[in-house]
């Protein structure tokens, strides 16, 4: 990958905190117009990356270079056509949408004819019509996020970046979101999106890259990273707590890679073991195993 | 660099302290102060005009003069500065720390094409400029108690705002500084307190020991109860130049101070 196919890059990116070393050493490409997910447990450095790419927490060591601007130093420009969605809810909410939306194309520089109209269409984009000038603290949590979402589109950005965006959603809320991230893949908008939720990592990206202890541990498409990790199939043992430890050592002792999974233990690359597997559940990996043999963490 | 991922020719360079940025954020404040004015006018206005009620029927009857003026009307005069006082170091801290704490807002401003210094100087403007309006209301008390208007009045609003620009910078410097909300009683009974009693307001600084009066000197509100006075009894002169110029420079100095202070946290 050239680096000017690059929509994001980071290269060897440090940064600290204190006795904290957040990010170790990143490594990063994403391509233009790819929705590319940042995967890692809670703790990994995927939120001080994103703050990063919009220069509110500075690399101390590395070079970042965001739709080919040099950060921290052009990180303005590259702002301005970028949307960013926090991870935490920092709307206004003393303002209405309509408020909120209007004050965001001033900050993006939309023009002052076209305000009107990318007000209205972030309305759109967020479902929000009809609650246009109801003040945020009424909103749903649903809608604030959705509000949230649409204010980060305001000014058609190339590049969008997503903080956990589904984090906290109920199950309906989510699927709303994901159809609308996957819309703007189809625009041909970047994405980077972090998430600790396997299956919307699973869902949207193109490219997941995993994160563990501040740097990307694996890459590639998620059929890849399952088949490269996990294998294909994956053998779920079920049994009293006594049978399930007996299980973990049989399969620690034969260098099978295993992990607890709920009520089983899950061994992998089942497909390799012929006759020696203990009898069990056979299901198509995921990447959950893949995820979980690569940072040895459970999710959620 | 390319032109599909690059900053390709024609494209706009953006610069320090950019005047669409500024009215961004301002917009911002506008359309807050749009719901909450009321509230706003009131306590900044009330309050004051108070004190001048208080102080200046109150002593009025026992002091008919200070200075060669009527007691009431020194007072309306000295009066401006607090309210400017009040309406720009309150808000600069506690707007600034709800903002940058609470509701996260300076978070999502800095994510979008907007820097430190463009954020701390909107919001700081937007509360001197409101500070500088409401610093004519005692003034316009003063009236019903025999003010005479004279065009030197003009002036005030200027003060007013020049000096609520160093105050609000102040107080987003509080806030910056402070671990938490509850901090700001420290400064407001330690730091702003006795600024504004001894500044000259209720009575003449001349009156006060030679300590207390060089302290008069540093302190900025002392300035613009000067500047004020002046400007309202027709008496500007040379001196005035020397006041308006420390007005300046504290306002320069806050302002600095407070994009540093809060520069440094708000971007790790």
């Amino acid at each position: 990958m050239s680096r000017v196919d690059s929509a994001i890059s980071l290269r060897g990116v440090v940064k600290r905190f204190g006795p904290i070393t957040a990010v170790d050493g990143l490594d990063l490409e994403v391509p233009a117009g790819v929705c590319f997910g940042l995967l890692g447990p809670n703790g990994a450095g995927k939120s001080t990356t994103m703050r990063m790419l919009t220069a509110q927490t500075l690399a101390d060591e590395g070079e970042i270079e965001v739709l080919g601007f040099e950060l921290p130093r052009e990180s303005k420009q590259s702002r301005l056509e970028m949307g960013v969605v926090p991870q935490l809810d920092n709307l206004d909410v003393e303002l209405s949408c309509r408020q909120i939306l209007t004050v965001f194309s001033r900050l993006y520089r939309v023009p002052r004819a076209e305000r009107e109209q990318a007000v209205e269409r972030a309305l759109g984009i967020a479902n929000l019509q009809p609650r246009a000038d109801t003040i945020v603290r009424e909103l749903s949590g649903g809608m604030r996020r959705r509000l949230l979402v649409a204010r980060g589109l305001i000014h058609r950005p190339r590049l969008v970046l997503l903080d956990e965006p589904t984090v906290g959603l109920d199950p309906q809320v989510r699927q709303e979101l994901w159809s609308l991230i996957d819309g703007l893949r189809t625009e041909g908008v970047t994405v980077l999106m972090s998430t600790h939720y396997i299956e919307e990592a699973e869902r949207l990206a193109d490219t997941v890259a995993v994160m563990s202890s501040g740097r990307v541990i694996a890459q590639g498409t998620p059929a890849e990273l399952v088949r490269e990790h996990a294998g294909e199939q994956v053998v779920e043992v079920y049994g009293p707590p006594e049978e399930l430890e007996r299980v973990l050592g049989q399969a620690s002792a034969s260098g099978w890679t295993s992990r607890r999974s709920g009520p089983a233990v899950a061994i992998m690359r089942a497909e390799t073991l012929d006759g020696s597997a203990p009898d069990g559940v056979r299901r198509p990996a995921n990447l959950e195993d893949a995820f979980v043999a690569l940072t040895g963490e459970e999710i959620e | 660099m390319s032109a599909a991922a690059g900053p390709a020719g024609g494209v706009r360079r953006i610069g320090r302290l950019e005047p669409a940025a500024l009215a961004g954020v301002m917009s911002r404040d506008v359309a807050v102060f749009g719901r909450y004015w009321k509230a706003t006018t009131f306590s900044s206005v009330v309050q004051p005009t108070i004190y001048l009620l208080a102080f200046g029927i109150g002593f009025g009857s026992l002091l008919p003069h200070v200075v060669g003026v009527k007691y009431a009307l020194y007072v309306s005069t000295g009066v401006v500065a607090t309210a400017v006082l009040f309406s720009s170091a309150f808000p600069g801290m506690f707007n600034t720390f709800v903002r940058w704490q609470f509701q996260r807002t300076y978070d999502a401003v800095l994510a979008a094409p907007v820097d430190v210094e463009e954020l701390i100087t909107a919001e700081v403007l937007w509360i001197s400029v409101r500070a500088g309006v409401y610093g004519v209301a005692p003034l316009l008390v003063g009236f019903a108690f025999g003010l005479e208007p004279v065009w030197g009045m003009l002036l005030v609003p200027l003060v007013g705002f020049v000096t609520g620009y160093g105050f609000a910078a102040f107080g987003v410097t509080v806030a910056a500084v402070a671990k938490t909300i509850d901090n700001f009683n420290y400064v407001t009974s330690a730091v702003l307190t006795p600024m504004f009693l001894v500044a000259g307001t209720f009575f003449p600084v001349s009156t006060l020991p030679p300590v207390m009066r060089t302290i008069a000197q540093i302190n900025p509100l002392y300035h613009c109860v000067q500047l004020v006075r002046d400007c309202s009894f027709g008496r500007l002169g040379v001196a005035d130049l020397g006041h308006a110029a420390v007005l300046i420079a504290f306002a320069l100095l806050m302002w600095r101070l407070a994009i540093w202070q809060l520069g440094k946290r708000l971007i790790d």
